[in-house]
């Protein structure tokens, strides 16, 4: 028996409240259910969440926090001449309780005192289970007794019910906004403790780049710099390569589709535009670094360039390619939200279908097409795969496409990937890279998303 | 009845004399009929639009006014399910003609719509939009000269001289019809069409515009459409009615609002139904 199946029993009290609310329900009405408040699918309904939102409410409580008291009563159940001294060691002897415990070796040869631990900390975690499971069923029980008895012919379940799902609601848009929160809180307090080892303007003044630090003191030429210039220009050169590409296809696939394209042929080419969007970006990853890296050094070959293998103009032509449909499918929707009247008013004029388009449908639907193409950048800006493998990791500070770069997204995937030590300035400037990288989409995004709307509003 | 007697008596202004008939007329309709897919709008109008005139055009909604409008300047084109059939002349010229261009041809015949639908443009340029595109001005003094005296002509020069660089759609309702007016004019049609050009508009503005139809006359061929049989009156010298894609009656304003031919204008405009 284990929690899963604990869930399960809830759920069918739950299900059995339910027939018993209907039940109650139609038998407080004397069979005669039209002078019930609601129907009585509500008493159900009403009995079933009694029964179960405690009970499932306190299983998730007693699962966070069980854990935490078992650890404390077996550490501090401790023999006090192996009481570990700092937190380090207290973890370690922990880790080493857990793995026995659960029947896995352990680093060290286990003394008969840990042994002893093992055994309380079995002990304990099976008395809190058992306490649980029977903490749960009755809390459910009691709930479903206390919502039956609640049961009258005037009892508004309706509302009631109405009322906890509405709670329910919040509660959900609340998980969702507190770990945005969190996500951003720990984004910043760890780029503060970065800031701590390495001052604010180096790191976003500076232009050399190479986050090695000393593992051990005697080590030469690993100081570790932290200037993020370099990624910051690596990041806008592919950036600015991808919407030189994605930018006018993007805009006058759109414009085609929306003023020029038969229906017929809009139904067939829209979606397979969107199947761009579609591919996931690892895909065009390979296919950036293993096609068009190669096909471009090639040419850069034909022509004398020095090429290398890996392109900042590899990596930004098929970033352009992934955010095509970005562009092309909001201008699409915005050129297509321009009112018919300003068409019919150019043409009344004896305006041609471009004159139309240049002169009258792109600047009412500007704003609109403005906004797309910054969602585009933040798009381009925030992505990671087809760099990763397209565009290399040599932190060069240059504006030449044929060279390779790297971006802020690449770098914190480097920093990160492999043992670290959680604290180092090489792994805390990940947190700080990432700061920056959220106030720049998030800043992009709500002035696109601004100008998109104002736009909105101006034709609705 | 009262109806009628008041607009019998708004119709006798001396401006509101017809054309005889034998002038040639500047537009002509033979057989037009419309279909939209397998549904038939238009069945064999017979119109002509005298020049100097101001035509209305009126009857229930869904009769086909706009449609027939929309044929003199092959506004129906950019209609995909729109098939016009029989023959439209404007100076004896075939319109539908294979070797006429229709931009060229909305470049003559130009048109105002039901809602104002100036381009979210300065006031300025949304007059110099036809002369630019269509070369006839050369220099910007042309086209100051051009957006000068349409917008005079438009009676909104005075309201907007010192702003006319702000954009047009934060004009109101009327000035931006009679802005769009302007914006036609500045083309230097022959013939303008208006679609319920003050439907939109509150009292005064549509007086304003009322005036204005009465003065482009002058040196302008012009068809409107319109729901307002107090309109139709006041503004026009003939009148057409429409009803179920047929056209009923056409004869001069006074005769028909007075002395219609036929039990169904009679009853339409006397507001039997309609
Ligand atoms: N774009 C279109 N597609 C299909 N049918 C149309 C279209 N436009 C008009 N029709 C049909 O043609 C007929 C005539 O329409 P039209 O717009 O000419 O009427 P109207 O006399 O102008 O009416 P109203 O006074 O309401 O403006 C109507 O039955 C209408 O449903
Ligand atoms: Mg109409």
């Amino acid at each position: 028996m284990n929690s899963f199946f604990l869930i399960l029993v809830v759920i069918g009290l739950s299900v059995a409240g339910y027939a018993v609310g209907r039940a109650r329900s139609v038998f407080a009405a004397a069979g005669d259910v039209r002078i019930l408040h609601s129907l009585p699918s509500y008493y159900g309904m009403f009995v079933a969440l009694g029964c179960g939102l405690p009970a499932i409410l306190l299983l998730a409580i007693w699962l966070i926090i069980q854990p935490q008291i078992v650890d404390h009563m077996v550490m501090s159940g401790l023999d006090p001449s192996i009481m570990p001294q700092n937190a380090d060691a207290y973890s370690l002897m922990l880790t080493d309780i857990r793995n026995l415990s659960s029947g896995n070796a352990t680093s060290r040869e286990a003394s008969p005192a840990i042994v002893a631990a093992t055994e309380r900390y079995l002990a304990l975690q099976s008395i809190g289970f058992w306490s649980m499971v029977v903490g749960v069923v009755c809390i459910a029980m009691l709930g479903l007794a206390w919502a039956r008895s609640q049961i009258s012919r005037n009892f508004r379940a309706r509302n009631a019910v109405e009322k906890i799902i509405r709670a329910l609601l919040i509660v959900c848009s609340m998980i969702a906004i507190l770990t945005t929160v969190g996500i951003v809180l720990s984004l910043i307090f760890e780029s503060i403790r970065f800031f701590a080892r390495v001052p604010f303007f180096d790191f976003l003044f500076g232009i050399h780049w190479s986050p090695q630090t000393a593992i051990r003191a005697e080590q030469v030429g690993a100081s570790g710099s932290f200037g993020a210039v370099p990624l910051f220009a690596g990041t806008m050169l592919i950036t600015l390569i991808a919407m030189l590409v994605a930018g006018p296809i993007g805009l006058l696939s759109a414009i085609y589709m929306a003023e020029y394209a038969n229906p017929k042929f809009r139904g067939i080419a829209k979606p397979m535009l969107e199947v761009l969007a579609g591919i996931p970006t690892v895909v065009y990853g390979f296919f950036a670094a293993l096609t068009v890296a190669p096909m471009i050094r090639g040419w850069g070959e034909g022509v004398g360039l020095d090429v290398s293998s890996e392109s900042a103009l590899a990596a930004g032509l098929v970033m352009g390619i992934m955010i095509i449909p970005f562009v092309s499918s909001l201008s699409d929707d915005v050129i297509n939200s321009v009112p018919q009247s300003l068409r019919d008013g150019s043409y009344g004029l004896g305006a041609t279908k471009s004159e139309t388009i240049r002169h009258v449908i792109i600047p009412a639907a500007l704003p609109g097409i403005v906004g797309a193409f910054l969602l585009a950048v933040s798009r381009a800006i925030g992505e990671t795969m087809i760099v990763v493998m397209a565009a290399g990791l040599a932190s060069n500070l240059t504006a030449n496409p044929f060279e390779a770069v790297t971006t802020v997204t690449v770098q914190i995937v480097t920093l990160l990937v492999g043992d670290q030590e959680f604290d180092s300035a090489k792994t805390l400037a990940a947190f700080a890279l990432g700061l920056v990288l959220f106030f720049v989409t998030l800043g992009l995004n709500v002035v696109a998303l601004r100008v998109v709307r104002k736009y909105r509003e101006k034709y609705d | 009845m009262s109806e009628k007697k008041k607009m019998a008596k708004s119709d006798a202004s001396p401006a509101s004399k017809a054309t005889p008939p034998n002038a040639t007329p500047k537009m002509k309709g033979d057989k037009v009929k419309v279909f939209y897919g397998e549904k038939q709008a238009l069945m064999d109008v017979d119109l002509d639009i005298q020049p100097n005139e101001v035509t209305a055009l009126i009857g229930p909604s869904g009769c086909g006014k706009s449609t027939f409008l929309r044929c003199l300047n092959r506004m129906n084109d950019v209609i995909d399910i729109c098939r016009v059939e029989g023959k439209i002349t404007l100076d004896d010229e075939d319109i539908y003609d294979s070797t006429l261009d229709p931009v060229q041809l909305r470049a003559r015949v130009g048109m105002v719509f039901q809602k104002p639908n100036p381009f979210p443009k300065s006031i300025y340029d949304n007059v110099a939009y036809g002369p630019r595109i269509h070369g006839t001005a050369q220099s910007k003094a042309d086209i100051d000269e051009i957006v000068e005296t349409s917008l005079t002509k438009a009676g909104l020069f005075g309201e907007v001289k010192d702003r006319l660089l702000e954009p047009g759609t934060g004009l109101s309702g009327g000035q931006q019809q009679r802005l769009c007016i302007a914006r036609a004019i500045a083309v230097n049609p022959e013939v303008i069409l208006m679609d319920e050009p003050c439907s939109a508009l509150d009292p005064i503005a549509t007086a304003k515009i009322e005036e204005l139809i009465d003065e482009l006359r002058e040196n302008y061929t012009i068809v409107i459409v319109t729901h307002s049989m107090q309109q139709a009156a006041r503004v026009s010298q003939r009148t057409a009615f429409f009803h179920l894609g047929e056209l009923v009656e056409v004869g001069d304003t006074e005769q028909i609002f007075t002395n219609p031919n036929d039990s169904r204008t009679q009853g339409y405009i006397t507001g039997r139904f309609g």
